[in-house]
C-alpha cells in the first residue's frame, strides 16, 4: 500500500478515535491452571516483577480477566500465541 | 514422592516406577490428540514452512479446543486467521515439550534432574496433561463439590487423585524454578 500525499485536515474523526485505541491481551480465568503457575508465566513472558505479576493473576482469578498487556496489534497476538504455549486461556481484543 | 527440589543448576525429583508409569501413559494421551487429526497443511509450500495451515475452526473434542482455544473473542474472522497463523506452531510446540520430558522421565522411575530450559518444558507438559484431566472429568471452580459428588465407585475418581497429585507435582515445580 503506497500513501499518496495529500493535505491533511486534523478532524476528531471516529476513524481517528479506533486507530488511537490500543490493543490489549486478555487473560480468562479457568479452574484448571494453578495460581502459583499463572503467577510463574506472567513473571517469565512478560517480565513483570511478582508483585505485579501476582495482582494480574489475582484479578484474573477473582474478577473473571485481566488486561496483562496493551499495545500494537501484532505484538498482542505474540503474546496471545505465547500465552497459549503456556496453556493459559488469552485473548486479543481492541481496548474499550 | 516429595516433588521437585531446586538444584545448583537446574531441579531434581525421584519418581517411583508407577508414578512414572502414569506420567507417561498420560503425556502420551496428550501427544496422540495433538498429532492426530492435524489439518491439512497449506498447499503453498512456504506457508507450510512458516506454519500456516488451512485449520481456521475451533477443534471438536473439548479437551483439543481447551490446549488450542480461540485468539480472539467476539471476532470470528478474526479468530479464524489467527488460528491459521498459530495453531499449527502451537501444535507443534506441545509435541516438543511432551518429547523433552519423556526423554528425561526414565520409564522405569528413579531421579531425574533437569536443567531449567528442560523444567521449562515439564510445566509446559504437565500442564497440558492437567488441562486435559480437568475438561475430561468436568473440573469447575468448585473442585471440592466435584471430589464430594465422586465416590470411591465411580471411575473418574482413581483420575480425580492423580489429577491432585499433578498439582502438587507442578506447584513444586513452579516453586522450585522461583
Amino acid at each position: 500500500m503506497s500513501v499518496a500525499p495529500v493535505e491533511v485536515t486534523r478532524a476528531e474523526t471516529d476513524e481517528e478515535a479506533i486507530v488511537d485505541r490500543p490493543w490489549i491481551t486478555i487473560v480468562w480465568n479457568d479452574p484448571v491452571n494453578l495460581m502459583d503457575y499463572v503467577t510463574y508465566v506472567f513473571q517469565r513472558v512478560f517480565g513483570y516483577p511478582k508483585p505485579k505479576a501476582e495482582k494480574l493473576m489475582l484479578d484474573v482469578h477473582h474478577k473473571g480477566k485481566a488486561v496483562v498487556a496493551a499495545g500494537a496489534r501484532e505484538a498482542m497476538e505474540r503474546n496471545a500465541e505465547t500465552l497459549h504455549g503456556y496453556g493459559l486461556w488469552a485473548t486479543v481484543s481492541h481496548d474499550t | 514422592m516429595a516433588g521437585f527440589r531446586p538444584t545448583s543448576d537446574g531441579v531434581t525429583a525421584r519418581f517411583a516406577k508407577p508414578e512414572a508409569a502414569i506420567i507417561r501413559d498420560l503425556v502420551g494421551q496428550v501427544v496422540e490428540l495433538v498429532v492426530a487429526d492435524i489439518p491439512a497443511p497449506d498447499p503453498d509450500e512456504l506457508a507450510a514452512m512458516v506454519g500456516i495451515s488451512d485449520s481456521t475452526e475451533v477443534p471438536d473434542d473439548p479437551v483439543l479446543a481447551r490446549l488450542l482455544p480461540d485468539g480472539y473473542r467476539d471476532d470470528p474472522e478474526a479468530a479464524q486467521e489467527f488460528r491459521r497463523f498459530t495453531e499449527s506452531g502451537l501444535r507443534s510446540a506441545k509435541v516438543e515439550s511432551a518429547q523433552m520430558l519423556l526423554q528425561t522421565l526414565p520409564v522405569s522411575g528413579g531421579k531425574v534432574k533437569l536443567s531449567s530450559d528442560q523444567a521449562e518444558a515439564w510445566l509446559r507438559s504437565l500442564n497440558d496433561v492437567r488441562l486435559a484431566l480437568g475438561v475430561r472429568l468436568g473440573v469447575t471452580d468448585d473442585f471440592d463439590g466435584l471430589n464430594e459428588d465422586v465416590g470411591p465407585d465411580d471411575p473418574r475418581h482413581a483420575y480425580i487423585q492423580v489429577y491432585q497429585w499433578l498439582a502438587f507435582l507442578q506447584e513444586s515445580l513452579v516453586a522450585a524454578l522461583s
